[in-house]
Formats: C-alpha cells, sequence, structure tokens
C-alpha cells in the first residue's frame, strides 16, 4: 500500500507549527489593534448631525458658557442636549434666514424635535452622573476633549471601562479646581500632582471603584 | 411535582407530627411527608431538568441553532455599537429636569376605597408606585395591588380602539352614536335606560350619576361589585337599625378578635390597619404593651397567620360562635350549646380577656361573613364600650342600597324587556355575576348595548359598542378613602390608547362631552367655591383635598426604633419627615371624630358644605355613641330572624360541606387577570401561583380521599365546576374555599386560561357561599405552579419565635438555640468599613406575609414574570421572597413569615466562587452583582445557603413589545438570558443619595436610602441602613437581644438580620 501522505509533507507541517503560533500573535495583536481602533471606540471620529453645529464657533468663537445649553450638568446625572427653544433664543434674532439652520426653525415651527445622534455612547449597564464629577472637579476637558476645538463633535477618549478607572483609581491624576471645571483652556500652575493630592483631601474625592459605583 | 407522584400520606405525617419534641417548623405537606422525591428536590439548586433545553425544539434542531447563532454571535460581535438618537424638547416643559424622576399624588381605587399614592414619573412615564404619607389609607406604605398597577398601565392586551360589533370605530363616531341616544332618550325621560357600574368611589362620577338620573327620571342605575361590602353594611343596619360605616382604631386596641376578617391585608385600608396594628404589636422594648389577636375563621389568612391563637372554624359554626360570644358579652342573641361545648374553653378564654379590656379591645367581623356574625360584633364592641375608642362609625348617609339585590333587579328588568339601552361602565357582569342570574343569556336582550372597560372581556364581546377605558394613571377624577378622605385622582401620562374614562361617557349622556378634568374640577368648585384654586393646587400637591376625611392623624405610628430611644430626628421615619412631624414624645391625638360636633370641613375650613359633598363623606356620629352604650338600642328584633346571608336560615343538605367564596390575593375579583406580576405572586400562605384552587383542610382531604393537584367536581345548589384541590393547613374542617377572579375566557393573553372560574358555582342569594357543596374526585390531575417547595433551606433553625413571657424571662432565648458554634475564626480577610455600612433588619413579628414588598422589588428591579410552566421548574426571578414556616398540627398551625432576600453576607459564600469576579464585595459591604461580567456558571447560586440568587435561563424579559420597554425603571440594568440576579439592596437608591449627599458635602442621612420593599411595607418590619451609624434605626435593631441570623452557624455574617417574632398567647389558652 502507497504511502498516504508524500515526504514533503515533514517539511511543511514542520515549518507549519512556528506558522500557527504566527497567526496567532498577529491574530492577537490585530485584534487589539482593533479593539482600541478609532473604528471600535468610535473616538475621534465626527458624526453626522441634523444641523452641523460647531463647538469651535459657539465656544471659542462667541465664548458661550457649557452650562448655557447643559444647563443640568451641575445637578443632575443627564447633562442635558439643549432644546430647540434654547436655540431659538439667539437665532431667532440672528443668521435668521440661514439655510443651514432650517431644520432648527422647522423644529420650532412645527414641534417636532430635532433628532440628534449621541456621540457619547455608554453601554446601557453603564450609569454615569454627571452631577457628581462636575462637584468633584472634574473639567469637561477631561473626559470630553477641548471641545471648543471641535468643529464637529466627535469623541475624544475610548470611554472603555480601563480609561474610567484611571481616575477612579488615581483621582489625583486628574482633578482640578472646581471654578475650573468649565474652563477649556486650564492647565495646572503647578505639579499635577501635588494639587490634586491637595485638592482630593478638600474636596472628600475618594477611590470609588466598586463595581456597584457604575454598574446596578 | 409531577403528576405520578405519590400520595402523601397524611396519617404518617400527623403520627409525625405528635411526636416530635420541641418546637420545628415545617414549609409544606410534602415537606412533612419527607418523601424520596422532596428529598430529591433539596439535594439540588434546581430541579430536575431545570437547566435542560425544554423548548419544542429537538436536539437535532437545538444543535442547529446553537451552530448557526455560534457563528453569528461571533460575527455580531465584530459590529460596534449602533447609533443611537437623541431627542431634547422643542419646549421643555418646565420642573423637568431629564433622568431625575418626578413624583405626583394621585389615587387608586379598590371596590370603591380609595389609596393615595405617589407615582413616580421618568421623562413623563409613570415607573413605579409609592405610598403617599399624608393619605390616611396609605400612610406612605403600599399593598401589592397598587405597586402592581404600573403593569396593568402598559398591558399590551388592554383594549386600543373604540369597536363596534368588533370593528374599529373613531371616538368621535362613538360620540356622535351616543349623542343621538341621548336625544331620543331625553324624549321618553330616560325611559328603558339603565346604567351599570361598578362601586363608585369617586364624588364627582356619583354627582354626574345623580345628575343625570334628575335628568332623565325613568332611567335607573345600579351599582354591583362581586366583592362587594353588602353583608357589612346589613349587620350595621341589624345592629343599629341603619347602614353605618365604619373603621377601626387598631393602635388603640390591646386584645382584637376577628371572626374570620383579614383586615390586615384586604382592602386598600388594610394598609393603615396593618400600621396600626403594627405600632401595638412591636415588643421588644415594652413586653407588656403588646397587642393580642385572636383569629376565628374559616379560610387561613395573612391575619390569620399573626394571630396569637385561631381558630378553624367553618362559617356556620363562626356564626354560632358569633352569637354565643355576643349573648355572653352584651347579653343578647342566642348562644348555641353545642359551639359552647365544642370550642367552649376557647370562647371562655376570649370573652374573660375581651371583658377585661373594655375599651381597649377589638371584635373585628369578617366583611364576607354572614351579617349576623356582623351584628354580633357590633353588639359586642358597643357593649364593652369599644365604639369611639377602638372602632368609629358614622351614618352612612348615602348608602347605596343592596347590590346584589340591585343587580338580581336588573336581571328581572332585562328579562321583562323593560330594557332598552344597558350601558355598562367599567363592570364586567357576563364574567361575575351570580350564575343564576345568566347574565351572559339576558345581555343579549336590550337593544343597545354599551360597554366601558379596560380590556375586550366577557362583557365587551356581548355588547355592540365597546370602549376602552382608560387607566387611573392615565385619567383625571377623584376617589375617597375608608373615612371620607378625598383625592385627585391625576393622570401621570396621556391616555396609551384612544381610551375615555366614566367621567367622559358619562357627560355625553348628561348632553355634552366635557372631560374628565373639566367635571372634576367643576364639581369641587361648586363644593368649595371660594378658595377654589388654591384648594386645587393644595389637593394636588398633597394628594388629599384638605377638609376631608375624619381618620386621625398617627403620628406615633412608625414605631421602628425602640420607642424610648427616639430622643431626636435620628429616630424618625421617612414617613414622618416628610409630614413634617416631630417624633420627639408620643403625641396626643386629636379628639377623635366623634366629639366633633360639626362636620370636620364646616369647622376646619369654615367653608360651607353642601349637601353633595355631605353625601360623599361619612358624617361623624354624634348621637349613635351614647344609644350604643346603651344596650337595647343595638338590640334590634330578635335574633334569627331572616336576615339575608344568615347561615342558619337554610337547612343544610345533611352530611354536605360548606363552600366559601373569598377575592382572590392576587387578582382580587378577576380586573387583575392579566396582570403578571400579579399572576405570578405566590400568594400568602399556599404560595401558589397562576391558577386557583379548592382550598380544604387536611381533615376533609382525607375524608374525600383527596390530594393536592386531584382534579374534583365540585357541585353545589345545580351548577358543577371542576377545580384542582390544595390541602391547606389551617382551613376549617367540613368546607372549601374558592377564590373568585380566574377561569377568564377573555380578556388578555395571562388572563385567559388561568384557574377555574368560581363565578360559575356563586349564587345571588348566598354570595359568599354556604352549605350544600359536593366534592367528588374525578380521577384526574391538575398541575399547581407553587413556590412553596422551593428554595427551601430545610429545618435548620430558620425562623426563631417566642412568647412575650418567654422574652421576659429571658431576653435573650432567641440565642440559646443556636445551632453548633457561633461566629468564630475565619480565613477570609475582615473588612475595614470607614464609610457606610448597609444593612437591614426584618422583623419578624411585623410581616403578615402581604407581599406588597415583592411586588415593589419586582416593579424597581425590572424583574421579569416568566410564567406557569417555568415557576413550575422552579426558575421564578423574585430578588424576595417570602418564606412562610408552619409550626405545630396539621389542622392549625401556627405560622410564621419570613421574607427572603440576599443577606449580602460579610463572608459571602458566593464572591469566592465565581470564575468571573461577577460578583464582588463592595467597599460599603454589599455584596455586588455585576451582570456584564457574569457568564452564567451558577456557581455562586449553588453556594447560596440562603438560596436567593435567580438564574435568566431564557430570555425573559420582553424586548420586543415596544410598550413594555418604557416601562422599565431606568436607573436598573435590564438584565437577558443567561445571568444570575439578586437583591443589591437596591444600589441604586443608594447611589443616588451618595451623590445627593457628597454634592451637599454631608453624610447620608439616616432613613435618606429607603429600599423599595421597606418603602412599600404596610407595617415597617423592613428596616434599612447605615450600621456604622450607632444611632441609625437599623443599628438600634440589631442591637436588640431578639435579633439573629439565619444559618448563623455557617460564618457568613449576613448583613441582613431578623429580628425573632414574638406571639402573646393568653395563658388560659397556654401554647396550644
Amino acid at each position: 500500500m502507497a504511502q498516504i501522505f508524500h515526504r514533503s509533507f515533514n517539511s511543511i507541517s514542520k515549518a507549519s507549527i512556528p506558522i500557527v503560533f504566527l497567526l496567532v500573535v498577529v491574530g492577537a495583536g490585530a485584534s487589539y489593534a482593533l479593539y482600541k481602533s478609532a473604528y471600535a471606540t468610535r473616538a475621534t471620529v465626527p458624526l453626522n448631525q441634523p444641523v452641523p453645529f460647531s463647538h469651535r464657533h459657539h465656544v471659542n468663537g462667541l465664548g458661550i458658557d457649557c452650562r448655557y445649553c447643559h444647563t443640568t450638568v451641575e445637578t443632575a446625572a443627564f447633562a442635558d442636549i439643549p432644546p430647540v427653544e434654547t436655540c431659538m433664543t439667539c437665532h431667532s434674532q440672528i443668521w435668521t434666514d440661514s439655510p443651514m439652520l432650517e431644520p432648527v426653525r422647522e423644529s420650532f415651527r412645527t414641534g417636532r424635535p430635532l433628532e440628534w445622534t449621541r456621540v457619547h455612547d455608554l453601554p446601557d449597564f453603564v450609569f454615569f452622573d454627571h452631577s457628581i464629577h462636575v462637584n468633584k472637579g472634574v473639567g469637561c476637558v477631561t473626559c470630553h476633549g477641548q471641545v471648543d476645538q471641535m468643529p464637529l463633535m466627535w469623541q475624544e477618549k475610548t470611554l472603555y471601562m480601563e480609561w474610567c478607572l484611571e481616575c477612579h483609581r488615581q483621582p489625583e491624576r486628574f482633578v482640578r479646581p472646581r471654578e475650573r471645571v468649565f474652563d477649556m483652556e486650564w492647565r495646572p500652575a503647578e505639579d499635577q500632582l501635588s494639587l490634586g493630592r491637595r485638592l482630593v483631601k478638600e474636596y472628600k474625592i475618594n477611590r470609588m471603584t466598586d463595581c456597584s459605583t457604575c454598574h446596578r | 411535582m409531577s403528576s405520578d407522584k405519590k400520595q402523601l400520606d397524611l396519617t404518617a405525617i400527623r403520627e409525625r407530627l405528635r411526636t416530635q419534641t420541641g418546637r420545628d417548623y415545617w414549609r409544606s405537606l410534602e415537606e412533612l411527608a419527607d418523601n424520596e422525591e422532596f428529598r430529591e428536590l433539596m439535594h439540588r439548586e434546581f430541579p430536575r431538568q431545570a437547566s435542560e433545553w425544554d423548548d419544542q425544539v429537538g436536539r437535532r434542531g437545538f444543535l442547529k441553532l446553537m451552530g448557526a447563532s455560534l457563528a453569528l454571535a461571533g460575527l455580531g460581535a465584530c459590529t460596534t455599537q449602533p447609533l443611537e438618537k437623541i431627542i431634547p424638547y422643542v419646549r421643555p416643559p418646565e420642573p423637568l429636569v431629564p433622568g431625575q424622576p418626578l413624583f405626583f399624588a394621585t389615587a387608586m381605587t379598590l371596590s370603591g376605597s380609595a389609596i393615595g399614592l405617589l407615582a413616580e414619573s421618568h421623562m413623563g412615564r409613570p415607573t413605579k408606585i409609592e405610598g403617599n404619607p399624608s393619605h390616611p389609607a396609605s400612610m406612605g406604605a403600599t399593598d401589592a395591588y397598587s405597586q402592581a398597577s404600573v403593569l396593568s398601565l402598559y398591558d399590551p392586551d388592554r383594549a386600543q380602539a373604540v369597536t363596534e360589533r368588533g370593528r374599529i370605530r373613531s371616538w368621535s363616531a362613538f360620540q356622535v352614536a351616543l349623542a343621538a341616544e341621548t336625544d331620543t332618550l331625553k324624549t321618553r325621560r330616560g325611559q328603558g335606560l339603565r346604567i351599570l357600574t361598578e362601586i363608585v368611589g369617586s364624588p364627582t362620577l356619583r354627582f354626574q350619576l345623580q345628575e343625570l338620573m334628575r335628568m332623565l327620571p325613568q332611567a335607573k342605575w345600579y351599582e354591583y361589585e362581586p366583592v362587594n361590602w353588602d353583608n357589612r353594611q346589613e349587620g350595621t343596619r341589624l345592629a343599629f337599625g341603619q347602614p353605618m360605616n365604619f373603621y377601626y382604631r387598631l393602635d388603640q386596641a390591646k386584645v382584637i378578635l376577628s371572626l374570620g376578617s383579614d383586615f390586615l391585608s384586604s382592602r386598600p385600608e388594610g394598609v393603615r390597619y396593618a400600621r396600626e396594628f403594627a405600632t401595638r404589636r412591636r415588643a421588644q422594648e415594652d413586653p407588656s404593651g403588646m397587642n393580642r389577636l385572636y383569629v376565628a375563621e374559616s379560610t387561613p389568612s395573612p391575619t390569620g397567620s399573626v394571630a396569637d391563637h385561631k381558630l378553624p372554624l367553618k362559617p356556620s359554626e363562626l356564626e354560632q360562635f358569633a352569637r354565643a360570644l355576643a349573648a355572653r358579652l352584651a347579653g343578647g342573641g342566642s348562644g348555641s350549646g353545642d359551639t359552647e361545648g365544642k370550642h367552649g374553653k376557647w370562647l371562655d378564654a376570649v370573652a374573660r380577656d375581651l371583658e377585661a379590656n373594655r375599651g381597649q379591645c377589638l371584635v373585628v367581623p369578617g366583611e364576607f361573613e354572614s351579617s349576623e356574625t356582623q351584628r354580633a360584633a357590633h353588639q359586642i364592641n358597643s357593649a364593652l364600650g369599644n365604639i369611639g375608642k377602638t372602632v368609629e362609625y358614622s351614618v352612612a348617609t348615602d348608602a347605596p342600597s343592596n347590590q346584589t339585590a340591585g343587580l338580581r333587579e336588573l336581571a328581572g328588568e332585562i328579562s321583562n324587556g323593560q330594557v332598552d339601552s344597558l350601558i355598562i361602565l367599567g363592570a364586567n357582569p357576563v364574567y361575575w355575576a351570580p350564575a343564576d342570574l345568566k347574565f351572559g343569556e339576558l345581555i343579549m336582550k336590550p337593544r343597545l348595548r354599551v360597554h366601558l372597560s379596560p380590556y375586550f372581556d366577557e362583557t365587551s364581546r356581548l355588547c355592540h359598542w365597546h370602549v376602552p377605558e382608560t387607566h387611573y394613571l392615565e385619567q383625571w377624577s377623584d376617589a375617597l378613602a375608608f373615612d371620607g378622605t378625598a383625592s385627585i385622582v391625576q393622570p401621570l401620562i396621556d391616555p396609551l390608547y384612544e381610551s375615555r374614562s366614566a367621567h367622559e361617557v358619562i357627560s355625553i349622556l348628561q348632553g355634552r362631552y366635557r372631560t374628565g378634568y373639566d367635571s372634576v374640577r367643576d364639581y369641587w368648585r361648586r363644593q368649595r367655591p371660594a378658595d377654589f384654586e388654591r384648594l386645587w393646587t393644595t389637593a394636588l400637591n398633597d394628594g388629599v383635598i384638605p377638609g376631608t376625611g375624619t381618620a386621625p392623624p398617627m403620628s406615633q405610628m412608625s414605631g421602628v426604633a425602640p420607642r424610648t430611644e427616639r430622643t431626636s430626628g435620628q429616630g424618625q421615619t421617612d414617613t414622618q419627615r416628610d409630614r413634617g412631624e416631630s417624633a420627639g414624645g408620643p403625641e396626643r391625638r386629636p379628639p377623635g371624630p366623634l366629639s366633633a360636633t360639626t362636620s370636620p370641613a364646616g369647622s376646619q375650613q369654615g367653608q360651607q358644605v353642601s349637601a353633595q359633598q355631605r353625601q360623599a363623606r361619612p358624617t361623624p356620629l354624634v348621637a349613635l355613641q351614647s344609644q350604643g352604650n346603651r344596650k337595647s338600642d343595638l338590640e334590634v328584633g330578635p335574633t334569627g330572624v331572616g336576615p339575608t346571608g344568615s347561615t342558619q336560615e337554610r337547612p343544610a343538605p345533611a352530611g354536605s360541606l360548606e363552600l366559601i367564596f373569598r377575592p382572590d390575593p392576587s387578582v382580587y375579583d378577576g380586573r387583575f387577570a392579566n396582570n403578571g406580576w400579579l399572576q405570578e405572586l405566590p400568594k400568602p400562605l399556599t404560595k401558589l401561583t397562576w391558577d386557583n384552587a379548592a382550598f380544604v383542610s387536611p381533615r376533609t382531604a382525607e375524608k374525600l380521599g383527596v390530594v393536592t393537584e386531584d382534579v374534583v367536581e365540585l357541585r353545589y345548589r345545580g351548577a358543577t365546576v371542576e377545580a384542582p384541590v390544595w390541602v391547606l393547613p389551617g382551613h376549617a374542617d367540613d368546607c372549601a374555599t374558592v377564590h373568585l377572579g380566574y377561569g377568564r375566557e377573555f380578556g388578555g393573553r395571562l388572563a385567559v386560561g388561568a384557574g377555574f372560574n368560581a363565578y360559575r358555582l356563586r349564587r345571588s342569594d348566598a354570595p359568599w357561599g354556604g352549605p350544600g357543596l359536593e366534592i367528588r374526585k374525578t380521577g384526574e390531575r391538575y398541575r399547581l405552579a407553587t413556590t412553596q417547595t422551593h428554595w427551601s433551606l430545610e429545618s435548620r433553625n430558620i425562623v426563631r419565635t417566642g412568647t412575650v413571657e418567654e422574652y421576659r424571662k429571658n431576653p435573650h432565648f432567641v440565642h440559646e438555640k443556636q445551632h453548633g458554634i457561633g461566629p468564630e475564626l475565619s480565613l477570609y480577610p475582615e473588612y475595614d468599613y470607614e464609610g457606610n455600612a448597609w444593612g437591614m433588619a426584618i422583623d419578624l413579628n411585623a410581616c403578615l406575609g402581604c407581599n406588597a414588598c415583592v411586588v415593589a422589588c419586582q416593579a424597581e428591579n425590572n424583574i421579569p414574570v416568566v410564567g406557569k410552566d417555568q415557576v413550575t421548574k422552579q426558575r421564578e426571578m423574585h430578588w424576595l421572597r417570602i418564606d412562610t414556616y408552619h409550626e405545630g398540627n396539621l389542622d392549625n398551625p401556627k405560622t410564621v413569615h419570613q421574607p427572603m432576600l440576599c443577606q449580602h453576607c460579610e463572608k459571602a459564600p458566593c464572591e469566592v466562587v465565581c470564575p468571573v469576579a461577577a460578583t464582588v464585595h463592595s467597599s460599603e459591604g454589599l455584596n455586588d452583582m455585576i451582570y456584564n461580567r457574569c457568564v452564567g456558571t451558577r456557581y455562586c447560586s449553588n453556594n447560596c445557603p440562603y438560596k436567593v440568587r435567580r438564574f435568566n435561563f431564557l430570555q425573559y424579559t420582553d424586548k420586543e413589545t415596544p410598550v413594555l420597554q418604557v416601562m422599565h425603571n431606568p436607573d436598573v440594568t435590564v438584565r437577558d438570558r443567561g445571568v444570575m440576579e439578586k437583591c443589591t439592596y437596591c444600589v441604586q437608591r443608594i447611589n443616588s443619595a451618595r451623590i445627593e449627599a457628597k454634592k451637599e458635602d454631608r453624610p447620608i442621612r439616616d432613613g435618606e436610602v429607603v429600599t423599595a420593599c421597606q418603602a412599600a411595607c404596610p407595617t415597617h418590619a423592613i428596616v434599612f441602613g447605615n450600621i456604622n451609624d450607632p444611632n441609625s434605626q437599623v443599628a438600634k435593631l440589631k442591637k436588640l437581644s431578639l435579633n439573629y441570623s439565619v444559618l448563623d452557624e455557617l460564618n457568613t455574617q449576613p448583613r441582613t438580620t431578623y429580628l425573632a417574632a414574638l406571639r402573646n398567647p393568653n395563658p388560659e389558652l397556654g401554647t396550644e
């Protein structure tokens, strides 16, 4: 009876060992890269919106405070997306016939709300509260990036749990004085760590790493 | 249990119980029988086959599906989260902060009696019900029905459109048709028009109907509900010569005798009664102040289960007993020698105890017992000087006539052809009218039939027009509580469907369509013209209309913490804090209503009260108090003369059984039959779900040769119904109880097919049953889904009880019952708790087993319903269950209820076995459960000695039906298949309290975190708080000598501890 496998199969099978190993490593690397990629996290990807609202123009150019629109950021879990009424406080007076703003005017006329695309979308099993973070000296920029430089809104960070935990484990690395929370340009005048340690003590910031802090 | 189960040998069980020494508890007859099957059930965490694939799909199909889903799931994981939309308001409503709940005061009515509620609204969606602390019937707590009412609102099976003969029509088409009808009716002065409503609890609707009757004098209006208060009214008429309203002041009563009444858990005011009862029940500090409860009843009830002495009596015996007692204490009536002989010792002891506590005792007649029994109770209360002290009477100025007689009259009119158009508002007579009236046939006679009801039910099917009725959370109305306190029912949401309220339908008949809002406002404006707008806003804000109602506020009601230690606001309950009352010392109650000479509305507000208003509210009764003390005034006619409903009147067929009808503890009269939360709620004592059964005593079962789940034929006065048997220890012999509300034919997917229809046996001349029942075994078996045998902790001294006497002699008696060694060394690390350490104390003395907490937990935590089939596999998902333990003989056991939930152990056995760290210890001592980490190994559940973990074997949560999505509590994750879950101590409430406290830079106050079960509990049996704070209520309770941990020999050191139940038996009767 003839051999089923030709002799050359010996070399092939030997070669296949490092190849399989290589494939596993490459596969793992690729998966990790994908996991970290903007495709998976959606970080730094500007999203289409019904109205191309520019934070750069409104915050940087006009100097409007975050809380003018995001009214409940200091008091509630949700920072609030402004109702069309808020847009119309100015836009009933200026740019009243800009075609770009037609959806806003139409919404105000008809009472049909605008449907914004959610930029920062945590999974449904995560419960985040803006008010406590703002009250404990976490700046807007810390999580949202320099919104005043964004012509269209994008997500700056990965929003992965490891990213949350960076601060929850070592809040002193990130906290800032409460009065600087809404300051887009703030940089620590001294060493962040020594300032942070002082603030952590002053604001009674705990390391909130219990699972039930965010998952419930 | 499988159908080929070996029959339980009751004789052997009896023998075993007799030879048993010491106190031992059992949960079910199966456990007592201790047969092979039960032992196997105990040894498994879940019953056999619980984890196997049990769908219709076979093995091959399963593999195919598995393969495909694995492949798809793998691919599916590569996609990113789908984009979501944020849709802000165009013009936001003013008080609304997105994501922050708002609470609105409203009220729910059941059989004409209201309970005031606060509905939690998330972005305009009502998601949870809490009690209204300022409402006299609620006092901040709720019952199971009001908790479950949210689900009824979002029920996808509700009728959604106006229909005419089954075809969808518009509301305006109906309006036009009814308006045309109204025009012709006007010319006939209403001749031929009959209106049938449920018990009308709304003063506005009552006024509207009275106006309509004035406008159409030939028309007639009947009020009927299957669970009505005819006997209660007849009893007062017999006793006092006129119908009276009354309510109890249980906080004033030291000795209470219930003659078949389940006053602690039935009807909305049961919530208040339970609270009042519990204040006198706590004996930790002062055992001598503890009340004593005697219960003589036919069907075991939650009230009976907390009694110090219980006597099972069938209804006719109960009546004899009541007469004998009345003869003894009030001198009237004729006692029956037989009862004296049989239960003579009991009667003697009770009579002496009542007499020794004149003015501080109370006899509570069963609402559904014969009017003779009720008369006897009133006589005794009057003779013992209890009127004005433990029971308050007022003349029922607006007394409705006998409802059953009314319905019979209506049936007669229909069959005589006198009824041309029949308008039915809310009621479902085809289903629930007594069978002898044959309403199903009669209803076809009137020319025009209009039906307003929430579901398209048995009656709707036979009517020309069907109009969907609004839920109480969707409509404007008003409602009266037991003492006449009026509340405005305000809507939390626009009607979900094309539905209308009774106010609106009646307004069309009145000639002009008006919204419920206008009708209610107009009515109250007419009552209080001077300060109406202020009154309206106050009423909407507080949930009660100021100046109505006669029940005194209960300022010293809470009694949660040891009373003597409560000196500062620390010990206040949230109820008190909300009411702005001081808990500094016991406040004297304001003068009772009987001492007020004018109506409270008049005296307090200085407002003119119109006739209608007075009708709507019971007027305090001044004259009768003095009369009541004179015995002669109370003896109206010789006893034994034909009151309807007296079981003595009809000659009982020899040797036959007595039949007892009761509203179901879950679905009531059938109106909640499509409510999954209530259907799956294990009923008190039996833990039966999804079904009703014929309850018989063990002795009667032996006599009949039947066991639980045997199907029998119930033959009662010509009608026959097949029903499964349930052998219920503690039930009276020679009678059978059937619960109403099951066996629906239409009215929702869950309602149809559950249980058997007991209304088929009901007769209009004996609505609550009577003698003449025959039970015949059919030989068939029917599977009942009960949770009684599930999650059994086996007999390990789990519940601990004692008597007041034992406690007085040895306050530490509880701990002498400990098994094995106490908390000793542990290999596991100790934790340090710097800030809060959450804990819970549950007072077994106060727990009635009423189930309000179970539904509250389900509503708060998005707990799914699994269905009957899954319950039989022990897969119910309730995080909080109430274990019922019995002690003593089969015929009259003593009962203790034990709410069992995650114990949040310090050394939690579940935490160490989880391979993925999905259940971990938090820095505040919570045993956190992280759903997104859980892979479903179920090791934790296997290792939990308390059996409080629940696993989503299948996709129980409905994620498809849109209307059910808006019902969920947005603060709690909705769990999917394959995830373990359990009680979290309402961590969402802890978190939100912590965030608020931190923002204000202060510690969390005691009483700031109230778990859902604690908030719902009528008796404050559950107390939650920070055990690191020695001044917290929970810490104080845990210091008491009655405090113990379940299974403490395992050294799990649970954070949930229990206070042993204390009984206060009469030394004359011993502990039986």
